[in-house]
């Protein structure tokens, strides 16, 4: 039998706001637990919520970049349950009046773009965080209000891939917005998976379950798969799907019940009193609509025809807007913006993926790089020596030139010293000469790096091999 | 010290104060005398910070002599035990909130404070602002000075009780349903529910967010005046608090009222109503229109739905405000809870008491699926029905007079056993709270019995100057109220007059 399998997402990611959704708490990550606390946040008694505006510009501005269409009319609701992690017993959430309506996102399948509808984006406050000890547990509130920001897709993606994909198209979005840094590790984006599959022919869906604990877009992927293939087994078998969450389990790569939905939970929702509506005016929504970053389509065009790129570079580039920023910031100062696209393509991606960092944390300034492809264009240095200054700057930073000045790595391009040089190698090297002279032309190779080792490779390649050939001539 | 500090109002302490007939030091002194020698019977105060209240009188008095001002400076006042004043316990009459201690000041307090007020004690209240009487209280019985064996009413019955004890010059309370009008009426006081969103609720322990006011509870109506005026304004911290201008309520408080027009809301006089509280209330009608007010009878023909509609609204609000006490953070936990969700259990079922967890258990029902549309949702819509009936009546009228409930204190128990009887008592003073409009309640009279009786002016939204214009009008036509000291404290004559 063959099944189509239908997968919706819902995905939250924290907004990059300084301040908390309600309060004026810093939003940092990784302080001790319960020092970004106040009243407001901690739920104490008498303590009210203020609206933080720039989370509702953030969460229009995601909503702008997937033509959703933007509510004039909001408002904030409470969602009633009880929860260690919930301050107030209740979450500050957006229930029938959310700032977004629709939307779509667009994915590539199999070459072929598929549109992944959105049905809303919303806004709430994040909960506290649960710790358990050996015999005790603790909650730190820190994270306790922090924009939310729900992006719910519509049961349109029918593949893991289909997922893995749509949630990278998110998180390109989201970045490209520079609403969220949708740091994994951090939990800045973290997703609920549901999944149901149904009998090819048979129009309404089958029953979904809900996956939680993925923390990261490959557990999503794995999680479906395990998911579909588990639940075409009991289908297989006979059995039926039962209405359930999910745990997915890392270390052992399996999915298994948490609970099972008899019925819907009954968060009893009402229009949150101590918050007006938010009606957001024409001006208002144009303003911000003015302020949208560049989408990576259109950006990619123009990197294409500004900086004169191949498509194929144009295309890593924009993969991550923190990327291209980079790239753009060097290129922008350099007379050689290909050479700086091959800095990035290469040395600079080979780095981070080597140390898992992020290219913000990056010591070497857009600035540096750009100097550094200048002093190799102007032959001050060689490519060796400019790889090896790239490596001390991803240590320590700092100016090339700087670098070039302290160590004395300045290429030599003066012809007399680089003729004894050149001189001692053909002389403790006769055999390679004569392979040259009786047409070895390769030997020549062979020569050029022992000059270059007698120079501690500063000698202009270019220079040594022009040397060569002229006094092999004869 | 030669000031008689039981009678003082807050305008006669700034005289003496200014006047160096005393120091703020020795009217706290003389306060927590008036306490020694009364609250034993009347059972006011949840706890007076002697301490603190004196510290707090001393830097008045350093500022004072410094030539420094403050609208209030020196003048100690009761806080109703459901604001959060930093430092000091806010227990909102519950076990739950027990060993709590504020971390900051409520918006309102803030104010005060800056002006110089002295937070001398907190008093008692219902349960969470959750009732008519004060006996909803999980600390004591408090008594009104009047008659002892009478309730102050409630909820701020500590607050009225306090003042009208000569235990306190001015108090705060709070009103969602007529919480700071009704026990100013059942003690003889002055208590003001200014227009929602006139003074910022943050810091306020929620009831119900949507209809709760902070208001004073004090001896005349240019106190009153005074100390809404010094709490006003909008505040960042309050996203429902308006900003309105805050006109000069305390000073140019005209004695007559010529021009002004009145109206007679007659679904508030209502069958049953008690006879004396009818005669109270018409003499003072008549008192204003021998001032120059024009009288004429209105309508507001929802009244009826008002009850049913403040009773779904607060107790849904209330559901939720009142989940966050679970003991996670602060307050009570119960021992020996075998999971998180047994210990909200347990910790709830042991916190609160039955009315609490009566209208909880409503407020719940009210909100659940498939009952929402039936009882939340269309109780807003009456609400709205409501409100517009206040304004119609608002259009050819400056205030309206009504009781503010239909008899008089009860007796301490009585229709304990009958919540809906005393849900229905509150018909006169829920409407202002649903229409967010301003109210006040003057004392107007005396039953036979010896029990006071409250005249209300209800006015619009942001014209707390109409009825605090009518109501020190009223108050200085009428004259001296008298006192409850010498009707419930051995002296033999009621002092009350003007009847």
């Amino acid at each position: 039998m063959n099944y189509i399998v239908s997968i919706g997402l819902e995905v939250h990611v924290q907004l990059q706001t300084r301040s908390k959704m309600f309060c004026s708490c810093d939003t940092g990550y990784g302080a001790p637990p319960n020092t970004h606390v106040c009243p407001v946040c901690l739920g104490y008694p008498g303590a009210m919520p203020v609206m933080n505006k720039e989370a509702i510009r953030m969460t229009v501005l995601a909503g702008m970049m997937i033509d959703s269409e933007i509510s004039t009319y909001s408002k904030f609701d409470r969602k009633s349950y009880f929860y260690p992690d919930m301050p107030k017993n209740y979450q500050i959430t957006q229930y029938d009046k959310p700032f977004c309506v629709g939307g779509e996102v667009e994915i590539m399948v199999d070459d072929q773009p598929k549109i992944i509808g959105v049905t809303r984006i919303h806004l709430e406050e994040d909960v506290g965080k649960n710790m358990h000890f050996r015999g005790s547990s603790g909650v730190d509130f820190n994270r306790a209000g922090i924009p939310l920001m729900e992006i719910v897709s519509e049961p349109d993606m029918s593949s893991p891939q289909e997922a893995y994909d749509y949630l990278t198209a998110l998180r390109q979005i989201v970045t490209y917005t520079g609403i969220s840094e949708c740091n994994q590790e951090e939990g800045n984006m973290r997703c609920d998976v549901n999944c149901s599959i149904r009998p090819e022919g048979q129009e309404e869906l089958g029953t979904k379950t809900e996956l939680k604990n993925l923390n990261s877009f490959k557990a999503a992927f794995h999680a479906l798969e395990y998911e579909i293939a588990r639940q075409k087994d009991v289908l297989g078998a006979g059995g039926e799907i039962v209405q359930e969450t999910r745990r997915w389990d890392p270390d052992t790569c399996e999915t298994y019940s948490m609970r099972v939905k008899e019925k819907d939970h009954d968060y009893r929702y009402f229009p949150e009193p101590d918050l007006m509506p938010v009606v957001l005016d024409t001006d208002l929504v144009a303003k911000w609509r003015s302020g949208l970053p560049e989408l990576p389509d259109m950006r990619k065009k123009r990197i294409v025809t500004e900086y004169g790129l191949p498509e194929y570079d144009a295309g890593v580039l924009v993969s991550e807007k923190a990327l291209v920023d980079y790239f753009e910031g060097a290129a922008k100062l350099s007379s050689n913006p290909k050479a700086i696209s091959n800095w990035v393509m290469t040395e600079v991606l080979r780095y981070l993926a080597e140390k898992e960092i992020a290219i913000t944390a990056l010591k070497v300034t857009p600035e540096a790089l750009s100097a550094l492809v200048a002093l190799v264009d102007d032959k001050t240095i060689n490519m060796t020596t400019a790889k090896d200054i790239f490596a001390t700057m991803c240590d320590k930073g700092g100016a090339p030139a700087d670098i070039v000045k302290d160590q004395g790595l300045a290429q030599v391009s003066d012809d007399g010293a680089i003729a004894a040089f050149v001189k001692q190698a053909m002389d403790e090297n006769p055999k390679s000469v004569a392979d040259y002279k009786s047409g070895n032309k390769a030997a020549v190779q062979f020569l050029v790096g022992q000059v270059m080792r007698m120079s501690k490779g500063k000698a202009n390649p270019q220079m040594v091999v022009g040397l060569l050939t002229d006094l092999m001539k004869d | 010290m030669g000031i008689e500090v039981s009678s003082l109002t807050v305008h006669g302490a700034l005289d003496a104060l200014s006047g160096g007939e005393c120091s703020s030091e020795e009217l706290v002194r003389g306060v927590i005398a008036e306490i020694a020698k009364r609250d034993a019977d009347v059972g006011a105060y949840v706890s007076v910070d002697e301490d603190g209240a004196l510290e707090q009188a001393r830097l008045a008095d350093a500022a004072r002599s410094a030539g420094k001002g403050g609208r209030l400076l020196g003048v100690p006042i009761a806080i109703k035990d459901v604001l959060n004043v930093e430092g000091q316990p806010c227990s909102c009459g519950s076990k739950i909130l027990e060993g709590y201690t504020s971390p900051y000041d409520a918006t309102a307090i803030a104010k005060l404070r800056a002006e110089g007020a002295v937070f001398l004690g907190r008093v008692n209240m219902d349960e969470f602002a959750m009732g008519s009487t004060t006996q909803n209280s999980a600390h004591k019985v408090t008594r009104n000075p009047w008659n002892l064996d009478c309730v102050p009413g409630g909820s701020s019955g500590g607050s009225a009780a306090a003042v009208a004890a000569g235990e306190a010059i001015a108090s705060l309370g709070t009103d969602t349903g007529g919480s700071v009008r009704q026990p100013a009426s059942f003690c003889g006081c002055v208590g003001l529910k200014p227009s929602y969103g006139r003074i910022s609720r943050y810091g306020l322990v929620a009831f119900a967010s949507s209809l709760d006011q902070i208001g004073p509870i004090t001896k005349n109506v240019r106190d009153a005046a005074l100390l809404c005026e010094v709490m006003s304004g909008v505040d960042v911290m309050d996203s429902s608090s308006l900003d309105e201008p805050i006109p000069s309520l305390a000073t140019d408080l005209p004695t007559d009222l010529s021009g002004v027009r009145l109206g007679l809301p007659k679904e508030y006089f209502v069958d049953g109503m008690d006879d004396d509280v009818r005669r109270g209330v018409m003499a003072a009608v008549e008192q204003c229109r021998e001032l120059g007010a024009e009288i004429k009878e209105v309508s507001l023909p929802h009244t009826k739905y008002a009850v049913s509609t403040y009773y779904i609204i607060a107790t849904a609000e209330a559901s939720a405000n009142l989940a966050r006490f679970d003991g996670v953070r602060y307050g009570q936990r119960a021992e020996g809870a075998t999971d998180p969700i047994d210990m909200y259990g347990k910790s709830r079922a042991q916190g609160f008491g039955a009315e609490v967890k009566r209208r909880i258990i409503l407020g719940t029902y009210v909100l659940s699926s498939g009952y929402y549309d039936a009882y939340y949702l269309s109780a807003q819509k009456v609400r709205t029905l409501i409100r517009q009936d206040f304004e119609k009546a608002f259009a050819d009228c400056d205030a309206l007079l009504a009781p503010v409930t239909p008899g008089p204190a009860y007796r301490i128990g009585e229709s304990m056993d009958d919540p809906l009887r005393m849900y229905l008592d509150d018909i006169c003073t829920v409407t202002a709270n649903l229409a967010g409009i301003c109210g006040l309640s003057v004392p107007c009279g005396m039953t036979d019995s010896g029990l006071p009786v409250g005249l209300q002016i209800l006015g619009p939204a942001f014209k707390e100057e109409n009825i605090l214009r009518v109501g020190h009008a009223y108050e200085c036509a009428r004259g001296p109220f008298g006192s409850a000291q010498g009707n419930a404290f051995g002296s033999a004559s009621v002092v009350a007059k003007g009847l």
